[in-house]
């Protein structure tokens, strides 16, 4: 289909109505205008969806974005299964986004209103480019465009100044992995000349890597992955990120944009095929991340926070997917992920609208009465996110471990202890959330009621499909060729060499059923611990309170990075420019001044001071004119 | 046709010295910058050179001879453009006489065509020179508080320069076989390697200081604070090209070999320069002085992508001559916009203007994204480009340039949101929205950094022949 | 009268002029000096004309020198009138004629 360049184009017309009308539309206008868009592209992705699995994948090119000599890169896009997964969830959970939104976003003034919905129209297009994209610039362009809008976002009510802190935060955060990522982008120039997928990733242009070189440009790719993906080193700025709506926090900082960064891996996952030290470090990486984000979200009592930290973590097992060369199953973990976080999201925006803006689950409780759908899909997505079975999570989660056992068993058991921390602090936020006594103030407790109807239906869809998006990848042990994700997908990745280790059926069956074990008994265990929570003034000590306070990683960083550069800045601003060039400057000028108050000293008023001089003079001359002959030997042997 | 580039702007300028009037001297500017402008879009869409050749001082072999290749092209377009749009947005500023300011405003422009299109070396350093002077009667005139420093500052650093090369073009010309000022027979010198190492220094420490290249850039920030705001954006938005255009059209391809002994020193200096000012920027309070070790660190970039002697690299800075003329107009226009409402340049004394001038805010958003060169802005591209040359050129210097990506999102974003989010202070809270006439300069502008952002290639186009010209010479 | 003893005397001349302008304070006398020193000068003018013409043979050769004489002469005279007013409303001023009293310009 040639229309696929008109995916990306409604979400554009929505934000320049949106953001050049924001004074004029009203806020039923700007929420048709937001949504519809939104609607159009997301059935668009729909026919490209059919068309591609027709067999109508392939390269559009619409013009020359940079054409000079011997450099040429086209504004094009890349069509394929790939591209279509990642089309759909970014259409259609975002859509249903949209439309929760409007009524999430109804407090605010219209202009405002408008600017959210521009603002939210902006993203979907670069997240749109950044997977659409048929070469690595356009990506980049994406990459950059995500990561603005993320920033506009999060410091969305910019009265407040900690919330541009955060966004500044995201941003500066971003782009250090964008360094990484733009360095990579040149090296790979630097070598083939190209930045098309097509073209670069053929047998003929990737030996033109030596080793070293793949090595270094999967590293620096992996580090904007980082950036982007809130993975260690680079995570911080994501759980500061919920500084913005809720709505923003599930679209950008849950579904859609924080999987940039597996979407880029998948990508060029043939250069990372050739570079096995790499993934080794990606499935390092990944699961740290995994398990010590997900340590830290025990301790938090943030409703968005413990959010926050576990996509954090379940990044990590993205990138442990990757790390270990399971494409399909980040990928399925990507789309499963994107179901469950978004209406987790959802579903704490509900909480928190009714509780009139308070996030601390301290100060809620006993909820279920009062919200039952928003409990009901809140509970479903836990269970989801926890891995129990048939839930979505527990067929993608259960993929990547699986795989990572094979690669390793140390990165399974990592894996697993982080599978337990998440299940812990799921149910814990859901018991200190929903059940017990409510624990809020007369005031929210008057005012407690379920939320409208364009909050709770996307809230219903999404449940559904985190209930049962995982029959799109059941495992082979199940039911031989029943992945029909994994089947989509293999035009993708089928240049990759196949898997060399293969798990035992028996294997797969006993891991499967430890893990699900030892999750429904975490589960119980924090569902007992944390039923009835009571609020207590205790102080938390030891490892709770290094948990509490995220490891110190914040203070760490302000330490070590941020009180140094800014000593730095300082130090060149006052001591280098101030003190030695414009002193060198200024010393020039000195001397000359002080020169000529010498020299002045000469020109004393008096007359025979003057006649003297004068008289000095001529003798001088005349001393020179009459051995003129012998100084002009002189100057010229001088000057030879 | 060519001629009236030049023509357009002295006569008009010399007209409004005798107009005492401020709203007739502000109608003869506008409309004879507008004028020049119209010229210098027809000159821009005519295919291939344009040439102009007249007698001038035949005693001494020069002409007066124009020429206008890609680059003069671009950069006089430039110039056509950034003149009407610093005369609109700033006219509702008052000064003492509005007639010799605009007539200085003008002759400088007249001065700066004339460089960019002088194909004799003689008439180029004439209209360098007179470029120079009406700017500094606009800085000692018009200026701030402490205006006279700062002139005095800019003026000795800059004849310093000029003198220099001066002494490089009488040894150049002394040098050429027929003694002649044509630009053709400098190409055509054949110097020794100590005699072209001379003439490079004389030369290229003249042009960095007008750039300014690290460590000789101390002049800029106090310029830049002191001088009136029309002065300020005329010195940042062209004069600053008339730099690096020289260093393209004088010293790669008069003196080639020294350029290739000395481009690595200057490549590290350059890149030196560029995070040097970046660390500045993120340290300063004042806005005015921000935008200034912004525009050093830009122009660091690109001095260290010319002397990479990349094609790739060229190219990037060849349209981003055009584009950061564009952005930092944009940044000065709203810049004094500001200051006009709040009556203060710190930062640390802003904020909460995005309630105020919702209008401004959106706009100076888009001019600040363009400054962190963010992609689908005009300078992403340029700057991709050079960045590429420079790695192309050494690994090394590549990753240090690209770590001023991150300083630069530090610290333009801690601007803006200082400026426009936030909480209003004392200073802020009776700021109201910029008057109409800036709108409209600044939505200009925004068009201009979309458009090319999106859709570069004609630019890119019309300087390529000029980047073959000077780098098949070498 | 051979030329020589003519250059002796303006030498002479010349020399007691120099010094006296360099060493004495008193104005009127540094003054005189001074016409001592241009006196010197017409003297070689005319001996050296004098010379001229009679070795040329010619009546008019060496002429020039004459009138410059007469030029000095008068330039001199118009300079003593001058310098002479000046000295005396120095006198009225400060009721000293030493030099070394007089570097009010100074400043």
């Amino acid at each position: 289909m040639n229309l696929a360049y008109l995916v990306p184009l409604f979400p554009l017309v929505g934000f320049l109505i949106n953001g050049l009308f924001r004074k004029q539309l009203s806020k039923q206008a700007v929420s048709v205008v937001g949504c519809g868009v939104l609607l159009a592209s997301f059935i668009l992705s729909l026919v490209l969806f059919f068309d591609i699995k027709a067999g109508g994948a392939g390269v559009r090119t619409y013009f020359d974005f940079i054409n000079v000599a011997d450099f040429k890169i086209p504004f094009a896009f890349q069509v394929d299964q790939l591209t279509a997964v990642f089309l759909l969830i970014i259409t259609g959970v975002g859509s249903l986004i949209h439309i929760y939104s409007s009524a999430y976003m109804q407090e605010e003034t219209p202009q405002h209103f408008a600017r959210y919905f521009a603002y939210l129209n902006l993203f979907v297009f670069s997240m749109l480019l950044l997977v659409m994209g048929a070469n690595f610039l356009i990506m980049f362009i994406g990459w950059e465009g995500v990561g603005l809008c993320s920033y506009l976002l999060i410091g969305y009510w910019f009265k407040n100044d900690t919330f541009n802190y955060a966004a500044r935060k995201a941003f500066v955060m971003n782009r250090i992995g964008d360094l990484g990522f733009l360095i990579a982008l040149f090296w790979i120039l630097s070598k083939t000349g190209t930045l098309s997928y097509h073209e670069l990733f053929t047998p003929d242009m990737l030996a033109k890597f030596s080793r070293a070189d793949v090595t270094a440009i999967t590293l620096l790719l992996f580090v904007g992955a980082t950036g982007k993906s809130a993975q260690i080193p680079l995570y911080t700025w994501l759980p500061d990120a919920m500084a913005g709506p809720t709505p923003v926090s599930a679209l950008i900082h849950a579904a859609t944009m924080v999987t940039a960064g597996i979407y880029m891996i998948a990508r060029s996952h043939l250069l990372y095929s050739l570079a096995p030290f790499t993934n080794e470090i990606i499935a390092i990486i990944g699961v740290a991340t995994a398990v010590f984000a997900a340590s830290i979200a025990l301790r938090q009592n943030d409703i968005k926070k413990v959010l926050a930290y576990s996509t954090v973590s379940q990044l990590g097992y993205m990138f442990l997917g990757l790390g270990v060369g399971a494409y399909g199953g980040a990928v399925f973990h990507v789309m499963t992920h994107a179901f469950f976080k978004a209406l987790l999201f959802l579903g704490a925006g509900s909480v928190i609208h009714a509780m009139g803006g308070q996030q601390d689950s301290r100060f809620m409780g006993g909820l279920k009465k009062f919200m039952p759908v928003t409990h009901i899909t809140f509970l479903l997505a836990c269970l989801a996110i926890a891995g129990v079975p048939p839930f979505s999570g527990f067929f993608s989660k259960d993929e990547i471990l699986a795989a990572a056992y094979a690669s390793s068993p140390v990165l399974y058991y990592l894996g697993v202890l982080g599978a337990l921390f998440t299940a812990f602090y799921m149910f814990r936020i859901y018991a200190m959330t929903f059940l017990g006594k409510f624990r809020g103030t007369q005031e929210q407790a008057h005012h407690l009621h379920e939320s409208p109807k364009a909050m709770t239906i996307p809230l219903s869809i999404l449940a559904v499909l985190a209930v049962i998006a995982g029959f799109l990848g059941i495992p082979a042990i199940f039911a031989p060729h029943a992945h029909l994700l994994e089947n989509f997908l293999s035009p993708v990745f089928s240049d990759l060499p196949a898997a060399s280790e293969t798990l035992s059926h028996q294997t797969e069956w006993m891991l499967m059923l430890v893990t699900t074990v030892l999750v429904i008994a975490t589960i119980i265990w924090a569902w007992k611990k944390y039923a009835d929570y009571q609020k207590s003034e205790q102080q938390e000590t030891g490892l709770s309170k290094v948990l509490a306070n995220k490891w110190y990683v914040d203070e760490i960083y302000d330490g070590l990075i941020v009180n140094p550069v800014m000593k730095f800045s300082n130090f060149l601003k006052n001591v280098i420019d101030k003190t030695f060039i414009d002193g060198i400057v200024n010393g020039v000028g000195r001397f000359v001044q002080y020169s000529s108050r010498q020299i002045r000293l000469v020109q004393s008023g008096q007359v025979g001071g003057y006649i003297l001089m004068m008289v000095l003079s001529l003798v001088v001359l005349f001393v020179i004119f009459w051995n003129q002959a012998y100084i002009l030997t002189f100057i010229h042997w001088i000057f030879k | 046709m060519i001629v009236l580039l030049i023509l357009i702007p002295v006569i008009a300028g010399v007209f409004s010295f005798f107009i005492k009037n401020s709203k007739a001297a502000q109608g003869l500017a506008l409309t004879a910058s507008l004028l020049t402008f119209l010229t210098a879009l027809v000159l821009v869409t005519t295919h291939g050179k344009v040439q102009l050749e007249m007698q001038w001082l035949p005693q001494m072999n020069s002409s007066f001879n124009l020429s206008m290749d890609g680059m003069a092209k671009m950069l006089c377009l430039l110039n056509a453009v950034s003149v009407p749009l610093i005369l609109s947005s700033t006219l509702r500023s008052h000064y003492k006489s509005p007639g010799n300011f605009l007539g200085l405003l003008l002759l400088t422009q007249a001065g700066m065509m004339g460089v960019f299109l002088a194909a004799d070396v003689l008439l180029f350093y004439f209209f360098w020179e007179l470029a120079l002077i009406p700017i500094y009667f606009l800085c000692s005139q018009y200026g701030g508080n402490k205006k006279i420093q700062a002139t005095f500052k800019f003026f000795v650093y800059t004849f310093l320069g000029s003198l220099l090369l001066l002494i490089g073009i009488i040894y150049l010309y002394l040098k050429t076989p027929d003694h002649s000022f044509a630009l053709s027979s400098f190409y055509d010198l054949k110097l020794s390697a100590s005699e072209q190492n001379l003439g490079f220094w004389l030369f290229f420490i003249a042009f960095a200081i007008k750039m300014p290249i690290f460590p000789l850039h101390t002049w800029q920030p106090d310029t830049y604070e002191q001088a009136p705001a029309a002065g300020t954006m005329i010195l940042s938005a062209v004069m600053v090209k008339m730099g690096l255009y020289a260093m393209i059209r004088y010293v790669l391809p008069i003196f080639p070999q020294a350029v290739l002994h000395f481009n690595h020193i200057i490549v590290v200096f350059s890149v030196i320069g560029l995070l040097y000012a970046s660390f500045i920027a993120i340290r300063q309070d004042d806005l005015k002085r921000l935008i200034a070790y912004s525009s050093i660190a830009h122009v660091g970039l690109m001095c260290a992508a010319i002397f990479s002697m990349e094609r790739v690299g060229l190219q990037g800075v060849m349209i981003q001559m055009f584009n950061h003329g564009i952005n930092v107009l944009g940044l000065w226009i709203v810049a004094s916009a500001i200051e006009r409402q709040t009556g203060t340049r710190k930062l640390s004394e802003m904020g909460g203007l995005a309630t105020k001038a919702p209008v401004l805010a959106t706009l100076f958003m888009i001019m600040a994204l363009a400054n962190v060169s963010l992609p689908l802005t005009n300078s992403f591209i340029g700057e991709f480009l050079m960045f590429n040359g420079i790695f192309r050129f050494s690994i090394w210097a590549g990753v240090f340039a690209c770590f001023s990506i991150i300083l630069v999102a530090i610290y333009t974003l801690w601007a803006m949101q200082k400026m426009f989010y936030g909480k209003t202070s004392d200073f802020t809270a009776n700021a109201m929205e910029s008057p109409r006439n800036t709108q409209y300069a600044l939505i200009v502008i925004t068009i201009v950094i979309l458009v090319l952002g999106v859709y570069p290639q004609p630019l890119l186009q019309l300087t390529q022949d000029t980047v073959q010209t000077v780098l098949s010479i070498k | 009268m051979p030329i020589q003893y003519y250059i002796a005397l303006a030498v002479t001349l010349f020399s007691i002029g120099v010094v006296g302008v360099l060493i004495r304070r008193n104005a009127i006398i540094v003054f005189m000096c001074i016409e001592l020193m241009l006196n010197a000068a017409n003297l070689l003018l005319v001996a050296f004309s004098k010379t001229h013409t009679a070795t040329t043979g010619l009546p008019l050769a060496g002429i020039d020198g004459q009138i410059f004489v007469f030029f000095i002469m008068v330039v001199a005279a118009a300079e003593v009138s001058v310098g002479l007013a000046i000295i005396v409303m120095m006198y009225r001023n400060t009721h000293s004629v030493d030099i070394d009293f007089l570097n009010r310009l100074k400043n």
